[in-house]
C-alpha cells in the first residue's frame, strides 16, 4: 500500500485549499494537496460557463500567493492553474479523503483508493457542497451511473433513468425529456419536496406521457446487459413487486451528504445538533482536534476571498506564527471612533466581557460577528430605529444605555443598560418594530444584521436560549402591556412552549378544550369556523399577535379552529401560568375580554360571506400569509396593457421584475408573479455575501455586492427573482418621439451593451429609491393594480361579496 | 358579481370622481357665459368669449394629448396614470361643450370644421374605449376562469398531445387526421381574425378517394364531424371506445380553443380602439395647428 509522509496535508483544492498549499509550497514546507475530483476548484468548475466570479467583500484585501480578482470563471480557474505550476504545488487529483485519524504531529489520512497519507498537521478545506448521496446498490459504480448533469442538451435518444424526487431530479428529468426517453424513480407516492412550479410541471409531463415515473419504488440493482439495445438494466423494487428498466444512463439526484458527518468522524466538535451549526474553532481556525485546521466555506466563510485568506493564515498558524488576520485593518477602522482607546483585541475582549450573551461565544465567532456588524456611537437622543420600521437587525449595548419607547403613543418607556440586547422581536418574527429605540448618554451599540445573528444562534446554544427567553418575555410584555415585574414574567415564560407548525397544520380545532393561548412568533395563521359543513376563513392573524385567548380565561372550548398559513412558530402559554398575572391585574382580564368580543363580532360579520372567506383562503394558498406587501390586480379593471410591466422594466435597468399575466386568480383578484416581501424572506437564506436586506419600510432588496450565484433565485418559492444583466439606457422621450431614435419607452430594450456583462439577481424593490411609490401601481391607467399588506385582506374580501 | 373591493379604485372613481366635478364646473361656466354673453355680431370664435373658449379648448386638447407623454414617463411622480386617465375622460367630455360653444355653431367646408369633426371623432372613440374598459375586463376574467393566457394555450396543446396518444393504436387514418388538425391549427392570425375571434384552422382528412384537399376546420368542427361519422360506422368493439375517447378529447379541445379565441378577441378589441384614438388625435393636433395658424393669418 502506498503511503506518503508530509508536514502539512491540505484536503480539498477549492480556493481555501489552493491558497494554503501554495503558501506552504512558498515556505518550502513538505506538503500535499489532496483533491477528490479530477481537477482543482471543483465548486467553481461547476458554476455556469462564463459566470462572472465576483471578489466580495470589496474592502477585504487578498492575502494569498495565488491571484484572485473579479473575472469570468474560466479566467479565474486558469489563473489558479498557472499559480499551481509556478509555486510548484504538490497536488494529487482523484484523491478523496475518507477518514482522518490522530492529532498533531501524527495524522493518518485514508484515501478512497486505499492509500494513506501521514501528516503532522491537516488543513481541512472541503467546502460545504458535500458528496452526492450514492445509490447504495450493487452496480452503483458502473459507468452508466452519474450524480450530476452538466448539460442536458448533450444527450439524445437515450433511455435515461433519473432517481430522486427533489427539485434537482425533476429539473434534470424535464430537461432531458425533450430529447430522450426519461423515467423518474420516486421512493414516495408523491413529490412532496418539490417547488410548486416543478411539481406542476412534472405532474403534467407524467400526465402527458412525455415522462414516465415509478412511484413508491427504489433501486435494487444495476447490471450491464451486453448485446441488448440498451446497455444496462436497472431493477426496481416497486410496491407491486420487482420491475426492470432497460437504460443507457442512470442519473441519481439524491441530495448531498453534508460534510458534518465526516468532520465528526474526524473528532471535530460541534456546539449543538442544529444542521446549520458550524464546527467549534479557535481564533486560529484550529478545531477541537489539535493540529486540524478548518477553513473556507466549511468554517462558515462563504466567499472565495475569505477562503483564500484563511488558507494562507492557517498555514502560518500551523507554524506557530501569529499573523494579523487580513481583516484587522477593517476592524481597526471600525473601532476608531469608539471612546475606549483600545486595540482591536482589547475592544473585542471588552465586548465579550460586557455582554453576557456573548460569554460562551468563541473568539473566532465573536470576531466574525463583529466584522459582519456595524458599531455605532450615536449622540444621546439619536433614533436607532423607529416604531413600525421593518428593519430586522439585532442590537447589543456595549456602553451606556438605550431607551425603548413602547405602546401606542410611546407612553411606556423601558431603560436598557450596558450589556443588554434588543431588536430580537423583528429579527425573529419578521414584523415591524414594536417600539422606537433612542440612544442614551455615552451609548455604543453593535448592530448585527439578521444573517450574522442567526448564524450565531444556530452555532451557540446558549445564545439561542437567552434570546428565545427574552423574546417570550418581551412579547408578553408588549402584547398585554402589563406592568408585571421581569421576574414574574420570567416564571410565565418558563412555562411557555415554542411550537413549530408546517403550512396547513392545525394549531387547534373548534370544540377542543381550550387551555392555552398562542402568541404567533413568525408566520401567520387563519381562523376558521365550521359553517354549513365546510371550513370558512373568518380572519387572518399575523405574527406578533395572539390567538386562542379564550384559553386563558377559565377552561372552555375553542370557538374556532386555527390553521398555520405558512411555516409558523408560536409560543404557547398555559392558562395555569397566566392565572397569577390575571389575578394581580383586573385591567388585563378586561383587555383580553375586549379582544375576544371584537373577534366574535368579526366572526359574525364573516358568517354570511362565504365568498370573502374563500377569497382569503385562496390568498393564503398563494403563500400570502407570509407576505408584508403584495401586488394584487383587479381583473374587472385590468385591460391587459402591461403598462405596469413596462414601468417596472423602464425604472429598473430594462428587466421587469413582475410578470402580470402569470399567476392564478380567484373572484377577479389576480396574484401576479411578483415579490411579496416575505416576513421571513426565503431568498435571504443562503446568500454568500449577505446581499439581500430589508429596508425600514419593509422592502426586501438586493444590494450591489450580489455575486450572482443564483441561490436566491432557487430559494424563493414564488419564482420572482431573475438573473439579469442591465440593458443600455434608452434615448430621452422626445428624441424617440421626434427622431425615432432607439427603442421607445416601454419597448423591448436592446441586448445588454456587453454580452459578457455580469448577471446579478434582480427583484422588486418596491421602487424604494424612486419616491412616490411603486412605479407599476402608478403607471396603471385603470386603477387595477394595487399593493397592499395582508392586514387589509379582510377589507379586500368584504368588497368581493355583496 | 359586483365590481370587487373598495380597495381598488377605478380610474373613473378616482379620488371621489374629483375630475367629474371639475368637468361639470367647466361645462356649467361655459354654458352660463355663452348664455349671458350678447355680442354685437352672432356668436363666433372671433368674439372675446370665442377666443376664451377657443383657448380653453386648445389647452384642454394639449392636456389630453399629454396623457400619452405622462403614460410613458415611468419615472414621473406627477400624479398617477390612473388619475390622469380620470381627468382625461371627464375633461375630454367637457371639451365637447366648450369647443362647440367656441364654434358658435358655424360650420363649413374648411379646416376649422375639419378640426372640430376630428375632435368629435376622437372623443367618440374615447367613449367607445371607456365602454370597452368598463365591460371587457370582467368578461375576460370570467372567460379565463382564473387561468393565465399562457395556460389556455397550454391546455389546447396538451389536449393535442393526449389525442395523438389515444390515436396511436387506432387505424392509421385516425392518427393522420389528428396530426393534420394539429399541424394546421391556427391560434393567432391577423388583426381581423383576432378581432372577430374566428378560427381559420384547417384539416386534411383521409378521403374515401384518397384525395387530400385541406378543409376549413373552425373549432375542430370538421374533425369532430368526421370522428362522429367513423364512430357511427365502427363495428369493432375494441376500436369504438377509443374513437369515443378521441372524440371526447377533441371536443374538450374545441371548448379550450373557443375560450382562447374569445380571450384573444377581447384583448384585440381592447387594444384596437386605441390604435384609432391615438392616430386620430395626432391628426386632430395637425388640424388644430392649421386652424390656429389660419385664424391668425386672417387677422
Ligand atoms: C453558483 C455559485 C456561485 C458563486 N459565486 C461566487 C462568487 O462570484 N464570488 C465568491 O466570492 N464566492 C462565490 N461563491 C461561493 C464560493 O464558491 C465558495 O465560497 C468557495 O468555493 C468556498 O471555497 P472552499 O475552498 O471553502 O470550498 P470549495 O470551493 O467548495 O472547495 C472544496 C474542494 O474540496 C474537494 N473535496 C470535497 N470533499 C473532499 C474530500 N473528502 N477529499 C478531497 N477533496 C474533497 C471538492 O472537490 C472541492 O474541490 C459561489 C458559490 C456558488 C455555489
Ligand atoms: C380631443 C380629445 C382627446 C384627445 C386628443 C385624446 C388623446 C389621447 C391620447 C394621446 C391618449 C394616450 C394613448 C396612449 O398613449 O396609449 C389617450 C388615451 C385614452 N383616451 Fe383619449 N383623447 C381625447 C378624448 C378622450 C375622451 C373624451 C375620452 C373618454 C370619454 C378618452 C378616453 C381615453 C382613454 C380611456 C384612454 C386610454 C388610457 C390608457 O389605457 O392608457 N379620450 N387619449
Ligand atoms: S424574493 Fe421571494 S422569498 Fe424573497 S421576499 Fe420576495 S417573494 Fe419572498
Ligand atoms: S442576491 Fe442572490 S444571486 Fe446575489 S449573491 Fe445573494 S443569493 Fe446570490
Amino acid at each position: 500500500m502506498l503511503t506518503e509522509r508530509v508536514s502539512i496535508a491540505v484536503i480539498g483544492a477549492g480556493p481555501a485549499g489552493l491558497s494554503a498549499a501554495a503558501h506552504a509550497a512558498d515556505l518550502g514546507i513538505p506538503h500535499l494537496l489532496l483533491e477528490a475530483s479530477p481537477g482543482h476548484a471543483n465548486t467553481i468548475r461547476k458554476y455556469q460557463k462564463g459566470k462572472h466570479v465576483m471578489a466580495e467583500p470589496g474592502a477585504l484585501p487578498l492575502r494569498s500567493p495565488l491571484p484572485f480578482a473579479a473575472a469570468v470563471r474560466e479566467a479565474v480557474l486558469e489563473g489558479w492553474d498557472a499559480g499551481l505550476a509556478a509555486h510548484r504545488v504538490n497536488v494529487r487529483y482523484g484523491a478523496e479523503a475518507v477518514a482522518i485519524s490522530g492529532s498533531r504531529p501524527q495524522f493518518q489520512i485514508a484515501l478512497k483508493d486505499g492509500s494513506v497519507v501521514h501528516a503532522e498537521c491537516v488543513v481541512l478545506a472541503i467546502g460545504v457542497q458535500g458528496n452526492p448521496r450514492k445509490l447504495g446498490v450493487s452496480g452503483e459504480d458502473l459507468a452508466c451511473v452519474q450524480y450530476q448533469l452538466d448539460d442536458a442538451d448533450a444527450y439524445r435518444d437515450e433511455a435515461i433513468v433519473v432517481v430522486g424526487a427533489g427539485d434537482a431530479a425533476i429539473e434534470n428529468a424535464l430537461a432531458l425529456s425533450k430529447r430522450n426517453r426519461v423515467c423518474l424513480v420516486n421512493r414516495a407516492a408523491e413529490f412532496s419536496r418539490a417547488k410548486e412550479g416543478n411539481l406542476s410541471a412534472v405532474l403534467k409531463a407524467i400526465e402527458a406521457g412525455t415522462l414516465s415515473c415509478f412511484f413508491k419504488s427504489s433501486c435494487a440493482r444495476i447490471e450491464a446487459s451486453a448485446g441488448a439495445q440498451r446497455g444496462y438494466r436497472l431493477t426496481l423494487d416497486t410496491d407491486t413487486g420487482e420491475a426492470s428498466v432497460a437504460c443507457d444512463r442512470i442519473i441519481a439526484r439524491l441530495g448531498a451528504i453534508p460534510p458534518r458527518q465526516f468532520l465528526e468522524a474526524c473528532g471535530v466538535g460541534f456546539p449543538g445538533p442544529q444542521p446549520t451549526a458550524l464546527p467549534i474553532l479557535s481564533d486560529q481556525y484550529e478545531s477541537s482536534v489539535p493540529g486540524l485546521y478548518v477553513v473556507g466555506a466549511l468554517a462558515g466563510y462563504p466567499l472565495i476571498k475569505q477562503a483564500m485568506n484563511q488558507g494562507y493564515e492557517a498555514v502560518e498558524y500551523s507554524r506557530g506564527r501569529a499573523v494579523e488576520p487580513a481583516d484587522e485593518p477593517i476592524l481597526r477602522e471600525r473601532f476608531a471612533p469608539l471612546p475606549f482607546g483600545l486595540t482591536v483585541a482589547g475592544t473585542l475582549a471588552l465586548i465579550r466581557e460586557r455582554v453576557p450573551l456573548f460569554a460562551e461565544v468563541n473568539p473566532l465567532l465573536l470576531r466574525e460577528l463583529v466584522l459582519g456588524s456595524e458599531v455605532h456611537a450615536p449622540a444621546s437622543g439619536t433614533v436607532l430605529f423607529r416604531k413600525n420600521d421593518y428593519t430586522n437587525s439585532f442590537y447589543t449595548i456595549i456602553n451606556g444605555g438605550v431607551d425603548m419607547e413602547l405602546g401606542d403613543e410611546g407612553q411606556q418607556r423601558i431603560a436598557l443598560r450596558q450589556g443588554q440586547f434588543f431588536g430580537e422581536g423583528s429579527l425573529l418574527s419578521g414584523r415591524r418594530r414594536a417600539g422606537s429605540a433612542l440612544a442614551g448618554a455615552g451609548c455604543v451599540v453593535l448592530e448585527t444584521p439578521r444573517r450574522e445573528i442567526l448564524k450565531l444562534m444556530s452555532s451557540v446554544d446558549g445564545v439561542r436560549r437567552v434570546v428565545d427567553e427574552l423574546f417570550i418575555i418581551r412579547a408578553i410584555q408588549s402584547s398585554f402591556a402589563t406592568d408585571a415585574s421581569f421576574d414574574e414574567l420570567r416564571t410565565v415564560a418558563a412555562g411557555a412552549r415554542l411550537n413549530r407548525y408546517r403550512p396547513g397544520e392545525m394549531l387547534f380545532e373548534e370544540g377542543a378544550v381550550a387551555d392555552c393561548l398562542h402568541l404567533v412568533r413568525s408566520g401567520s395563521v387563519a381562523v376558521l369556523r365550521q359553517l354549513g359543513g365546510r371550513d370558512v376563513v373568518t380572519s387572518y392573524v399575523a405574527a406578533g399577535n395572539y390567538v386562542g385567548e379564550i384559553g386563558l380565561l377559565g377552561r372552555t372550548r375553542r370557538t374556532a379552529s386555527v390553521r398555520a398559513n405558512v411555516a409558523t412558530e408560536t409560543v404557547s402559554i398555559d392558562a395555569a401560568a397566566f392565572d397569577q398575572l390575571l389575578a394581580r391585574n383586573a385591567a388585563l382580564r378586561e383587555r383580553i375580554q375586549d379582544t375576544i368580543r371584537e373577534r366574535l363580532a368579526a366572526n359574525a360579520r364573516m358568517q354570511g360571506q362565504t365568498q370573502a372567506g374563500d377569497l382569503i383562503s385562496f390568498l393564503m394558498q398563494q403563500g400570502l400569509g407570509e407576505a408584508t406587501d403584495v401586488l394584487l390586480i383587479n381583473e374587472s379593471l385590468c385591460v391587459g396593457c402591461d403598462n405596469c410591466e413596462k414601468a417596472c422594466a423602464e425604472t429598473h435597468g430594462g428587466t421587469s421584475r413582475l410578470d402580470r399575466g402569470a399567476g392564478p386568480s380567484f373572484a377577479q383578484v389576480h396574484v401576479p408573479t411578483s415579490c411579496r416581501h416575505c416576513e421571513d424572506p426565503h431568498c435571504m437564506t443562503d446568500c454568500p455575501p449577505d446581499a439581500i436586506r430589508r429596508a425600514p419600510d419593509g422592502e426586501v432588496y438586493i444590494r450591489d455586492n450580489c455575486i450572482g450565484c443564483g441561490n436566491c433565485e432557487r430559494n424563493c418559492p414564488y419564482g420572482v427573482i431573475q438573473m439579469a444583466a442591465a440593458t443600455p439606457a434608452k434615448p430621452p422621450l422626445l428624441a424617440w418621439l421626434l427622431l425615432g431614435s432607439g427603442p421607445g419607452p416601454g419597448g423591448v430594450a436592446g441586448a445588454p451593451a456587453d454580452p459578457q456583462a455580469a448577471k446579478k439577481a434582480v427583484k422588486c424593490d418596491m421602487c424604494k429609491d424612486l419616491g412616490g411609490g411603486p412605479a407599476c401601481v402608478r403607471a396603471c391607467p385603470t386603477g387595477a393594480a394595487i399593493r397592499i399588506s395582508p392586514e387589509r385582506f379582510v377589507e379586500l374580501a368584504h368588497g368581493s361579496d355583496v | 358579481m359586483a365590481a370587487m373591493s373598495s380597495i381598488h379604485e377605478s380610474a373613473l372613481a378616482y379620488r371621489g370622481r374629483r375630475y367629474l366635478w371639475v368637468a361639470l364646473a367647466l361645462t356649467a361656466a361655459s354654458v352660463l357665459a355663452y348664455a349671458w354673453h350678447s355680442p354685437a355680431v352672432p356668436p363666433n370664435g372671433g368674439t372675446w368669449l370665442g377666443y376664451t373658449l377657443g383657448t380653453v379648448a386648445a389647452l384642454l386638447i394639449l392636456l389630453l394629448l399629454a396623457l400619452g407623454i405622462r403614460k410613458r414617463s415611468y419615472h414621473s411622480t406627477l400624479g398617477t396614470v390612473s388619475g390622469w386617465v380620470s381627468a382625461h375622460v371627464y375633461l375630454g367630455l367637457a371639451l365637447v361643450v366648450v369647443a362647440t360653444l367656441h364654434t358658435g355653431f358655424h360650420f363649413g367646408r374648411n379646416v376649422h370644421t375639419l378640426a372640430y369633426v376630428l375632435m368629435c371623432l376622437v372623443i367618440a372613440l374615447g367613449i367607445v374605449g371607456v365602454v370597452l374598459y368598463a365591460r371587457y375586463p370582467a368578461r375576460m376574467s370570467v372567460n379565463r376562469q382564473g387561468r393565465a393566457r399562457a395556460q389556455l394555450v397550454e391546455e389546447v396543446n396538451d389536449l393535442n398531445a393526449r389525442a395523438l396518444r389515444v390515436a396511436q393504436p387506432l387505424p392509421a387514418e385516425f392518427l393522420a387526421a389528428v396530426r393534420s388538425a394539429r399541424d394546421r391549427l391556427v391560434l393567432g392570425g391577423n388583426a381581423w381574425t383576432l378581432l372577430t375571434g374566428r378560427d381559420r384552422s384547417r384539416v386534411v382528412l383521409p378521403g374515401s378517394d384518397g384525395a387530400s384537399a385541406p378543409l376549413a376546420n373552425p373549432f375542430q368542427a370538421t374533425l369532430i364531424a368526421w370522428l362522429g361519422d367513423r364512430l357511427a360506422r365502427c363495428q369493432d368493439g375494441e376500436v369504438a371506445p377509443r374513437i369515443q375517447s378521441l372524440l371526447t378529447l377533441i371536443s374538450a379541445q374545441r371548448v379550450a380553443i373557443e375560450r382562447l379565441k374569445r380571450d384573444l378577441a377581447f384583448q384585440a378589441r381592447l387594444d384596437a380602439w386605441l390604435y384609432l384614438h391615438v392616430p386620430l388625435s395626432f391628426a386632430l393636433l395637425a388640424a388644430l395647428l392649421a386652424h390656429v395658424v389660419s385664424v391668425f393669418l386672417y387677422w
